[in-house]
């Protein structure tokens, strides 16, 4: 074995790893209030410092494969590193140190029950995300879906109240129904005609199916990955939001959303292969399921008076967005769904940050209860104009790169419709993110807010880092390209 | 060599210790010798199975009388797998018997419960072991009778009329297998199985043969508590003492599917019971039926063990789908699960035992937070819940996964949907109970109750990771279950 | 039609038990008439094993000069295994009928049913 591979296969493991032993860790040490915050945060800080050094080992070590062991038929649990891959597990391990910090501030400030719990899921969930990320082949991506699916209902369900047991139950009822129902239906579909479940450049079904069959492949895929949220599967999203902010904050901006568009990325890319998919036009309908979803769930946004759906709603709405990318699958667009990946992960946990932040300082939930707050809590509403405006698409913040990709690639997909639907989407999301902002600092306040300060620092520090972040990306977004050119699709 | 008389001794053993046990003083010297019997009888098992596990088969005959004249042993691949399924899943019952039968069963009966377990321990390896079809039904008798014993010592009074009415189901089945047998002696003058498979084919015109064939379904569909002739199982599990339940929801049920096996291949052969009589037609609808109704009876269950046992009615539905299907592929995945499920169920019922040796009742109300006061056991609950739901990773999704491809193979979509659906059933049913365990508070009867004594959890955690072990490196059952099922449909 | 009736008798009358038998199993309410029936059902198997045996103008087989044609021995056998276990089962129906008796206050089916739902 090579030395390349050695460390690869060390470093894979690691990811995956190192969340396991801290989960343990923080099971072992329950009692200990401070020393499990320690190990959350000491957990996250090792999972980005593997990660990175993932990055460092350069594009030789790609697309090779690393068996664990083989459950059945001769199809193992194997682990792969590619650039989409590595691209989700350096936002996902990112983003989770600073959400580490978050969930101690934002759990002690308000008061919540079951820390250990609370955290050792957070650490499974995160093994599980890494599994996702680094998979090499469908069926260990099932399996880290699933474990992801489970380890994060907890997380859910915290609370405890009905409330929360209701929606945790609508979360696990969707995600697992539409993972059972359609995507294991499509992977047991897949082997049964290919016999393999590997992820291979270029994809492995070409010619193996009729151009009908190959639409209705495609369909149960798409739709099988509930975490992707097109309608009408997209339900499980705004009842998660029962979960504590940060949970909704990473997993339901960062870690799940973006596992479920990750997986569609990669089923179009190694899968079904680009070619094979524009050539046969398998992927039309679900062109415009999305484009559906994507207008549709900005519509219903605008109705939501309370914050964290309106957020919700607003991440149907980007999910169809990069669902749409990689679905029209050309190179610039599979290009400006992988950026979109990242950048709206940034801009959507800095905004789901900031509701918490409102949340732990005011108790307030409702957008119509948050006028005037921009005065009293000028950092966070100033992180939240930030991250509104870097998902609204404008420079120089990161989510201008990503847009202007996707409308590009619709271009380059001669889908002028598709393109002009993201514009449409565009000036939605300014009516439904910006008005916050501006009432914010604009309007005066409903009652007396002297007692209203802001949020402990531990709150406020990493949405103003997150806010910063999408401000760099616009300046680091270019490396990310010419990263991402390595997946060479052309 | 004394290890040529393995094949009666597996039987013998048992029977002999039998009486001795209701001659012992008190409880723990029965206990004793019946654990050590059982351990005994799993070690020669064992070493059964090492001798035929490529296919080899093993033939005993009784006193030396030459087959077809005197009665023979014969052992091959599949007898020997469920030889050493039922052994184990024994040891390890009587291993944990101890505690629940002190709690459960009056001090004055223990020996004599330790007698009827070896007698009805007897009687199911008996019909794995003999090649007589007269022998079997004796010892199907045996195992009856002495399972009804044990199960109308249970401590509720509804386990007096729960036996009953097994006992009046389970002769009459009993009753059918023995005309069953008559009409074939009648037709063909011999007792014996491979005699039997040798000459049935001369007369497999007869309508007599017919008639003996569809007896012999209908009386070991009963002992299957297939649908529609599973009424008296649902009681007969949830009001036996917790051991009964335990061994009887992992092997009775599983010897009759044995049986099954040893009537339609080897007896009548593939031919008769699947080109002729159109077994598959009749077969795959019961079986479809009792799988989607006892998912749905099993959501509306107040009590977790009547819930358990209605989805043992489910689970015996897909190994009897995987019978129907008709093909080699689906008599493996038959034959897998009935090795994944014998521990899975074991499992379950297992921690119900850890629960009501403490909480003292298995109603779903009663459970509530039963994950913070008895979390080791809570813990194995969701981890045989997954398995039994067939989340990856576990043995349950092996199974399924067989069971799915050879549907596949028959290009039956619709079924291969049903068996998603209801998959989907079984996250309900299970979900309800984890719910109840760890998203509530703790009732007052549930206060300073402690975890399961460490015998009893250490035999449950046995069985789960077993459960995990098989999900995980599946090759030892799908090796035998593919031997097997070459064996049978030559 | 007659002879055919006529001469398979035997198995007529089997049936005949056997219908006579399930019926009673299937449409008595009293625990104790159920085991009454089950017996009856199980009679009519027996005598279906026993006449099977029989040959014309055949003896018991024992070697002696002079007869050569015999019955068939081995039903009966089988038989003598079978009351055993029928009386063995009706043994623990017994018991469990009289337990149930103890219990319940009552041995008839629709009351017990009735008691257990009031239980729920």
């Amino acid at each position: 074995m090579s030395d390349l591979s050695q460390s690869l296969q060390i470093n894979i493991f690691a990811s995956i790893l190192v969340p396991v032993i801290g989960a343990l860790l923080i099971f072992a040490c329950a009692r200990f209030r401070g020393l499990i915050e320690l190990l959350f945060v000491g957990t996250a800080l090792c999972l980005l410092a593997v990660t990175i050094s993932i990055v460092n080992m350069g594009p030789e070590a790609f697309y090779q494969s690393i068996t664990l062991f083989t459950i059945i038929d001769s199809i193992p649990i194997a682990f792969h590193v590619e650039p989409l891959g590595i691209l989700y597990a350096c936002v996902a391990s990112g983003l989770w140190l600073v959400t580490t910090i978050y969930a101690i501030g934002y759990m002690n400030a308000n008061k919540e029950k079951h820390l250990a719990r609370f955290y050792m899921c957070f650490c499974f969930a995160m093994a599980a995300v890494m599994g996702i990320a680094y998979s090499a082949n469908l069926l260990t991506l099932f399996i880290f879906y699933e474990l992801l699916t489970l380890s994060t209902y907890p997380l859910v369900a915290h609370k405890g109240t009905d409330d929360a047991k209701a929606g945790a139950r609508v979360y696990l009822g969707i995600l697992i129904g539409t993972s059972i129902g359609f995507l294991l239906m499509a992977i047991l579909w897949t082997w049964s005609i290919t016999g393999t479940l590997d992820f291979s450049v270029g994809g492995i079904l070409e010619n193996e199916l009729p151009d009908g069959l190959l639409m209705l492949l495609f369909a149960l895929y798409a739709f099988g990955i509930g975490k992707a949220a097109l309608m009408p599967f997209h339900r499980w999203l705004p009842s998660a939001m029962v979960a504590p902010t940060p949970v909704s904050a990473l997993l339901h901006a960062v870690a799940v959303v973006k596992a479920g568009v990750f997986c569609v990325l990669k089923i179009t890319v190694y899968v079904f292969g680009i070619d094979v998919l524009t050539n046969t036009g398998a992927n039309s309908p679900i062109i415009w399921v999305a484009t559906a979803t994507m207008l549709l769930a900005s519509l219903v946004a605008l109705q939501q008076d309370n914050l964290k759906a309106r957020l919700a709603y607003s991440t149907v709405s980007q999910l169809a967005y990069i669902v749409l990318g990689a679905v029209l699958a050309t190179s610039t667009s599979i290009m400006g769904s992988s950026l979109h990946l990242a950048t709206h992960a940034v801009g959507k946990i800095t905004l789901f940050f900031c509701a918490g932040a409102i949340y732990t300082a005011t108790k307030k939930t409702l957008v119509s209860d948050m006028h005037g707050l921009g005065r009293v809590m000028p950092f966070t509403f100033a992180a939240y104009t930030i991250a509104a405006i870097s998902i609204i698409g404008l420079p120089p913040l990161a989510g201008s790169w990503s847009k202007w990709f996707l409308i590009d690639g619709a271009i380059s997909a001669d889908r002028l419709i598709i393109a002009i639907a993201f514009l449409v989407s565009t000036i939605l999301n300014i009516i439904y993110l910006m008005p916050i902002a501006i009432n914010g600092f604009m309007l005066k306040p409903k009652q007396a807010s002297s007692d209203i300060h802001e949020a402990p620092f531990a709150v406020v520090m990493p949405l103003c880092v997150t806010a910063g972040l999408c401000l760099v990306l616009f300046f680091l977004l270019p490396y990310v390209y010419d990263f991402l050119l390595l997946l060479n699709l052309r | 060599m004394i290890a040529t008389h393995y094949p009666i001794l597996q039987v013998v053993i048992p029977l002999i210790a039998a009486p001795l046990c209701s001659l012992l003083p008190r409880s723990k010297l029965p206990w004793l010798l019946a654990t050590v019997v059982a351990w005994i009888a799993f070690a020669i098992s064992i070493s059964l199975m090492l001798q035929v596990k490529d296919g080899g088969t093993l033939s005993y005959e009784l006193g030396s009388w030459p087959a077809p004249w005197g009665i023979q042993y014969y052992i091959d691949t599949i007898g020997a797998f469920v030889l050493v399924l039922v052994t184990a899943i024994a040891s390890i019952t009587l291993l944990a018997s101890r505690q629940l039968v002190e709690n459960e069963i009056d001090s004055s009966k223990h020996s004599l419960f330790y007698t009827a377990f070896l007698l009805c321990l007897t009687g199911l390896l008996g019909i794995v072991a003999t090649g007589d079809a007269f022998n079997v039904f004796v010892f199907l008798e045996i195992s009856s009778l002495a399972s009804y014993a044990m199960i109308a010592m249970g401590d509720n009074r509804k386990a007096l009329t729960a036996s009953y009415e097994y006992l009046i189901m389970g002769t009459i089945g009993a009753t059918f297998i023995l005309i069953g047998i008559g009409l074939l002696y009648m037709q063909t003058g011999t007792l014996n199985m491979l005699d039997l498979k040798a000459r049935i084919h001369e007369v497999d015109s007869f309508r007599s043969i017919h008639a003996a064939f569809a007896f012999f379904t209908v009386g070991i569909c009963l002992k299957l508590a297939l649908f529609p002739l599973h009424h008296w199982l649902p009681n007969a599990y949830a009001y036996a003492p917790s051991v009964v339940s335990i061994f009887l929801a992992a092997t009775a049920t599983k010897v009759a599917l044995y049986l099954l096996y040893r009537v339609f291949y080897t007896i009548f052969g593939f031919e008769f019971s699947f080109d002729l009589l159109h077994l598959g037609y009749i077969l795959l609808p019961l079986s479809i039926i009792a799988i989607v109704m006892s998912s749905f009876t099993a959501i509306f269950q107040p009590g977790v063990k009547r819930l358990l046992a209605y989805s043992s009615l489910g689970q015996i539905g897909y190994m009897t789908m995987g019978i129907a299907l008709e093909t080699k592929a689906g008599l493996i995945a038959s034959i897998i699960h009935l090795f994944n499920h014998a521990f899975i169920k074991g499992a379950l019922f297992m921690c119900m035992a850890c629960l009501l040796s403490r909480i003292h009742s298995t109603r779903l109300v009663h459970l509530a937070g039963a994950g913070r006061v008895m979390p080791w056991t809570s813990a194995a609950f969701v981890l045989g819940g997954l398995a039994l739901i067939g989340v990856p990773l576990t043995s349950g999704f092996v199974s399924k996964w067989y069971l799915i491809l050879a549907i596949l193979e028959k290009d039956y979509w619709w079924l291969a949907v049903i068996v998603l659906f209801t998959s989907l059933l079984s996250v309900i049913y299970i979900w309800r109970v984890i719910e109840q365990m760890y998203f509530r508070e703790p009732n007052e009867g549930c206060v300073g109750i402690k975890e399961a004594s460490p015998l009893l959890l250490a035999c449950t955690w046995v069985m789960v990771l077993m459960t995990l072990y098989f999900g995980i490196d599946s090759r030892y059952p799908i090796e035998m279950a593919t031997v097997a099922a070459q064996a049978l449909l030559e | 039609m007659f002879e055919l009736i006529a001469n398979q008798y035997n198995y007529w009358i089997c049936i005949l038990l056997m219908m006579a038998g399930l019926y009673i199993v299937i449409d008595h309410t009293n625990l104790l008439k159920k085991l009454i029936g089950l017996n009856i059902f199980q009679t009519s198997v027996f005598i279906l094993f026993i006449s099977m045996g029989k040959v014309d103008g055949g003896t018991a087989p024992i070697l002696e000069e002079g007869y050569n044609v015999f019955s068939n021995p081995l039903p009966h056998v089988l038989i003598l295994t079978a009351i055993v276990v029928s009386i063995a089962t009706t043994a623990v129906g017994l018991a469990l009928v009289v337990n149930i008796n103890k219990r319940f206050q009552s041995i008839d089916e629709q009351e017990l049913e009735q008691i257990e739902l009031e239980e729920e």
